[in-house]
């Protein structure tokens, strides 16, 4: 039988890299100083020297683009990885034991997840001020619930299965059946909701950072640069265009990524 | 009906969890109500006599029955910046916030009704995949870009509108549903990609199933199959989504708002926070959680109603 060629998981897969790639390589060298004003090329058109152009202070868009994909890959990496590592330890443990403190957690939980996370982000926000590392904070709290609550259901599916209590006749404590037995096949389920959890992450932290409270200036950000071309959307339009499409590029890797997994594990 | 009782308590405990909890979170916040209104100048007998009568000597729980009270009364306090009653600010923004997401809500279901319908009947064709990969590309943009794309082409390039033009419903009523049609597009132009796909994906899923080729060997047109049989149960999962995508317009709103220039309840909650205005802060919270948890209980509600098995 012929094998169905992938394309999510290969037009993920290259965009996910090439956007990696773009980060890594703005960690060491980006074209100009992204914070470096050059009162002669103010609004500059997309040439050789900026191939992207230059904002109303004559800063290489460019440059900024890439410096600001690196800052929101930076807060959704810590969001989710929050998200994760808090959501994996409440939802084990509520899910593998149950009882009083299950049915707490997961009310609580309940609470927190009928909130839509930007709301919540921006309760913490007026409680913690704006920055990156707040921003951090106020999304991977928002977060938890949603890992919590699917690591939880996998526990609860696990725990009776046969390997768990071969586990535990051969005298297996607690916590190595959780975390050595049973996490490791959360792992699919897991994987997936990290990608979808990256991208809402990406979305809520330019959308915050699009509304001024996120990443904080001079350092570069998506959503804010989208915020400030919006005054010049009439003479230049790509000034608000390329930020808009690095996000656009970032969430679809992950996206098709996500899918194209998914689409393999389904055979 | 046991079901339906049970639910609107749980909501009614949910809604008092949460309303205990922001009004816990902007106590716990350092800064002093009444230094905030006296002022650095006030003397502490100044201060200490305000604070008794604002309250703030009182026990925690003695003051949020208080604050409750006033709210279901529909007191929601003072505003620190504007010394103005909160009801009355945010009165005025409700409809505006409200009609733009229910504008959007009713294009985003319009919408993905007729698009997952479409495609999951030309399953495979020319259309469908453009449609999916559209569908993909769109389910990527955030809100707030799809509102300047909108803004930029439709209104700057095609002048269809002409962004920040904002017009007041006291004013023109008609230009301010015109208006609203923009951003509300912006909002819903993501989310219905979503729900279309996931229409598409469930429709598809169901056509497969048996009681649909029984359907068919009795003598059902494609048509009829679709509509009378295989759509209902294919929209379950795309209802709770729906309920989800309305509870998180409420929040999409905030920002494209902003893009929109348009003064709804996005607008004062920036500025709130920006001025550290709590009980503003603290009433729109507290409101739109409210919005979202009742949104939560009615979809629960919809689904006992088109699904009786579930408990």
């Amino acid at each position: 039988m012929k094998k169905k060629y992938n394309y999510n998981l290969m037009t993920g897969g290259i965009l996910t890299v090439t956007m990696l790639l773009l980060i890594l390589i703005s960690v060491f060298y980006v074209p100009y100083d992204p914070d470096k004003m050059d009162s002669t090329a103010k609004l500059a058109k997309a040439s050789f020297h900026h191939i992207m152009g230059c904002d109303q202070f004559g800063r290489d868009i460019f440059s900024r683009v890439m410096k600001g994909c690196g800052n929101t890959f930076f807060v959704a990496a810590g969001t989710v990885w929050m998200g994760t590592v808090f959501g994996i330890l409440i939802g084990s443990f509520t899910g593998y034991y149950g009882g009083i403190l299950d049915e707490v957690l997961m009310r609580i939980n309940d609470t927190i997840f009928a909130f839509p996370s930007i709301l919540l982000a921006l309760v913490f926000v007026s409680l913690l001020g704006g920055g990156k590392y707040q921003i951090i904070l106020a999304l991977g709290i928002a977060f938890i619930p949603s890992f919590a609550r699917i690591v939880r259901s996998e526990f609860i599916r696990c725990r009776e299965l046969d390997y768990v209590k071969s586990a535990r006749l051969s005298g297996a404590g607690s916590l190595r059946i959780m975390f050595v037995h049973i996490l490791p096949n959360t792992r699919n389920v897991l994987f997936s909701a990290i990608l979808i959890g990256f991208n809402n992450a990406v979305l809520a932290e330019s959308g915050m950072s699009f509304l001024g409270i996120g990443v904080q200036p001079p350092e570069a950000s998506l959503g804010r640069m989208m915020s400030e071309a919006q005054t010049y959307l009439l003479t230049r339009p790509s000034m608000a265009l390329f930020p808009g499409l690095m996000i656009l590029w970032m969430v679809l890797g992950f996206a098709l990524l996500g899918e194209g997994i998914s689409e393999r594990q389904a055979g | 009906m046991k079901y339906a009782v049970r639910k609107v308590l749980t909501m009614g405990v949910t809604i008092l969890v949460v309303s205990f909890l922001v009004f816990l979170a902007f106590h716990i916040i350092p800064g002093d109500p009444a230094l905030a209104k006296l002022g650095t100048q006030a003397t502490p007998e100044q201060l200490e006599q305000l604070r008794e009568e604002m309250g703030l000597n009182d026990p925690l729980p003695v003051r949020f029955v208080r604050w409750l009270v006033a709210f279901v009364q529909g007191d929601m306090g003072t505003s620190y910046s504007y010394q103005m009653s909160v009801t009355q600010m945010i009165g005025e923004k409700i409809p505006i916030t409200l009609t733009m997401g229910m504008m959007a809500f009713g294009m985003m279901v319009g919408l993905s009704v007729v698009l997952g319908i479409y495609t999951a009947k030309h399953n495979g064709g020319v259309i469908d995949r453009v449609i999916c990969v559209l569908n993909q590309l769109l389910m990527a943009v955030p809100p707030f870009f799809s509102g300047i794309l909108i803004s930029w082409g439709l209104g700057l390039m095609l002048h269809l509108f002409v962004p920040g033009s904002y017009v007041s419903y006291t004013k023109d009523r008609g230009g301010f549903f015109y208006y609203l049609l923009f951003p509300a597009a912006a909002i819903a132009l993501p989310k219905c990609a979503m729900a279309a796909k996931l229409l598409r994906s469930s429709l598809i899923e169901e056509l497969k199933k048996d009681y649909i080729r029984t359907a068919f060997s009795r003598g059902n047109t494609v048509n009829g199959v679709l509509y009378a049989h295989a759509l209902k149960n294919a929209l379950m999962p795309v209802i709770t989504f729906w309920g989800m995508a309305l509870a998180d317009m409420l929040a999409g709103s905030i920002i494209v708002e902003q893009v929109f220039g348009i003064p709804g309840m996005g607008r004062i909650l920036l500025t709130s926070i920006s001025h550290r205005d709590y009980p503003v802060v603290q009433a729109i919270i507290v409101l739109i959680a409210v919005w979202v948890i009742v949104i939560n209980t009615l979809v629960d509600l919809i689904y006992k109603l088109v699904d009786p098995r579930i408990s």
